[in-house]
């Protein structure tokens, strides 16, 4: 009988776990809906909880007129993953396993980067940027939006690194490996999991980036889709549907990360804020 | 491109002085060894240390002189403003944007801090007792903080919207009037903390949760045996045993939160008639929210920006590398 009571108070605990969850996640749904909801109904008074009279208009008009704004992205994100990968992994190798003099500071100094508001950086890139020329370039961009993942992916890897048992790399060194050797065959091929969080965040917050995409490409040829976003609700475009809509599809990185990646998210979002 | 070369260049180096290793004399060659394993530790580094004094250095050092020189458009394209002294700081001090600006800032840092602990935190100690689905319902609670802020801004500003926004149709259900959300300057700061809060719960739970999961389910049952309840348990085990990581979530939220600028520009872009403005939104609009651009005074705004940040970043240093210690 106690054991149906437990079992019951459990049930009790899922209900009530799933309303907080739908209570958290009705932003998300009412974008979905208005995604789909027909003009002359967006301005209904109380409005449709339910896209009743559903229409893929908004959907259209993505497909019509943000498809170049998305494929920037995608490829501002991809860059910045390269980059910030590039850069980082051998940097935690050594921080994790070379100790370095001085290491002890970069890391000090990552860690205050991260600290630095995006909107400073972003003005004084404008202000470097202008004089190179390098103002509305995809290039550009794709270094600014580093900046945004590259200290965090720094600490990842140390991290994950230091984890990695001396004895490998040891073994490796008597083989006659030298350091690059080392850190090419052997610890690259083991950090797969870091090299796969931190693609993941650098990804997402290059996508997600609004800051340097609004100083340094606002108004050039290239523009990424957060820009899309931004000049449709600036124009007083009335059409919230293909706003939303837009949203819905810039978005989907994020869904598709949580499904696929959902612990490397978890263990990024820690990583940086708990130390074990 | 660079650092690989450079990388290459070091190997040799490193390959034979590691073969030299093998060689008899001991004491030296340990020595060269440390010294060969320095030269290839920076030479890993390298790349990184270049790139932060390239784009996190530069950049701030721009910053800084923008805020020291008397920057008009033509000037600023070709770089011989007049050194100025301080005199960015003095007109953004005397300008009647700064109070609202300073209190908008303290006040929405406040709020959106207290709020996210405090519903991160019930949370947490919700989903801590492992329930049906609760792993996979934890999950979907990171939606918000995944999601591009700029998605998560124009969503609560449509729902939030006056006429048709489903947040007034629900008010209106259970009587309440019409609240002008975002067009109202008494309003406004309320409407971003509300959108903020939102976003930055998922952190707070992540955080919060994977401190509980450290304290040792022994103590609650202990707690339990000398018959404190549920609410004494969370008070007097979770809470206090919980201190460490709350103050590491605290501070680094305090961090992200000053220098929050997408939603407050995207929702309200600060107004109406700066009922909203922060100091990061000020800087911007300094900068380049007007069509005769003051990068001088918003580079000054920044830079005040900077100096908070840093200041509860040393905190956090110092807090993060005490509990390290410990």
């Amino acid at each position: 009988m106690s054991r149906s009571r437990s079992r019951s108070r459990r049930w009790v605990k899922t209900t009530i776990g799933i309303l907080l969850t739908g209570v958290m996640l009705f932003p998300v749904y009412w974008m979905i809906n208005v995604s789909f909801t027909r003009d002359q109904d967006m301005r209904k008074s109380p409005p449709d909880l339910f896209p009743v009279h559903g229409t893929l208009a908004g959907y259209r008009t993505v497909l019509d007129e943000q498809l170049p704004y998305l494929g920037t992205s995608l490829v501002i994100g991809l860059g910045a993953v390269v980059l910030t990968v590039a850069l980082s992994a051998p940097a935690g190798y050594a921080l994790a396993k070379l100790r370095p003099r001085g290491g002890g500071v970069l890391s000090f100094v990552l860690l205050a980067a991260q600290m630095i508001p995006g909107i400073i950086m972003a003005m004084g890139f404008y202000a470097i940027y202008l004089q190179l020329g390098l103002l509305q370039s995809v290039p550009g961009l794709i270094v600014a939006d580093s900046t945004l993942a590259v200290p965090f992916a720094v600490l990842i890897f140390t991290a994950f690194m230091t984890g990695i048992p001396g004895e490998l790399l040891q073994a490796a060194r008597t083989d006659g490996a030298g350091p690059l050797r080392t850190f090419w065959s052997i610890v690259l091929p083991i950090s797969r999991n870091a090299v796969v969080t931190v693609s993941l965040f650098a990804f997402l917050w290059s996508w997600s980036d609004f800051v340097f995409a609004s100083t340094l490409v606002n108004g050039g040829a290239h523009e990424p889709i957060t820009l899309g976003i931004y000049h449709y609700i600036g124009n007083n475009n009335q059409e919230w549907n293909a706003i939303m809509a837009t949203a819905v599809v810039a978005s989907l990185p994020a869904a598709v990360i949580l499904v696929l990646a959902q612990r490397y998210v978890a263990a990024g979002v820690t990583a940086g804020a708990v130390k074990d | 491109m660079n650092h690989t070369t450079k990388l290459q260049a070091h190997r040799p180096t490193v390959a034979r002085s590691g073969a030299a290793t093998a060689a008899p004399p001991p004491a030296r060659s340990a020595k060269r060894r440390i010294t060969s394993t320095q030269w290839a530790a920076w030479a890993f580094l390298a790349p990184v240390t270049v790139y932060l004094a390239l784009f996190y250095a530069y950049p701030l050092y721009r910053n800084l002189d923008l805020s020291l020189r008397d920057y008009t458009v033509r000037s600023f394209v070709q770089g011989d403003a007049p050194f100025t002294g301080l005199a960015n700081y003095r007109k953004v001090f005397a300008d009647p944007t700064f109070a609202p600006a300073l209190l908008h800032t303290a006040v929405f840092t406040a709020v959106c801090l207290v709020f996210q602990y405090a519903i991160g935190l019930a949370l947490a100690v919700f989903f801590n007792q492992h329930f049906r689905l609760s792993a996979t319902l934890r999950a979907l609670f990171l939606v918000p903080w995944l999601l591009p802020l700029i998605v998560s801004a124009s969503t609560w500003s449509w729902m939030l919207s006056s006429e048709s926004g489903v947040v007034n149709a629900a008010l209106h259900a259970v009587g309440i009037g019409p609240v002008n959300w975002l067009t109202s300057p008494s309003w406004s700061l309320t409407s971003v903390i509300i959108a903020n809060i939102w976003i930055g719960v998922p952190f707070n739970l992540v955080v919060l949760y994977s401190g509980l999961q450290s304290i040792p389910a022994s103590l609650y049952e202990a707690a339990a045996i000398d018959g404190a309840n549920a609410w004494q348990r969370f008070w007097r085990v979770t809470f206090p045993l919980l201190r460490p990581v709350s103050a590491i979530t605290l501070l680094l939220g305090l961090v992200y939160t000053l220098k929050v600028f997408d939603i407050i520009w995207i929702m309200t872009k600060g107004g109406p008639a700066d009922s909203s403005t922060t100091f990061a939104t000020w800087s911007y609009h300094l900068g380049f929210g007007n069509l005769l651009p003051a990068f001088g005074p918003g580079a000054a705004v920044g830079n005040l920006l900077v100096v908070a940040a840093l200041v509860f970043g040393l905190v956090y240093v110092r807090v993060q590398r005490k509990q390290g210690l410990s």
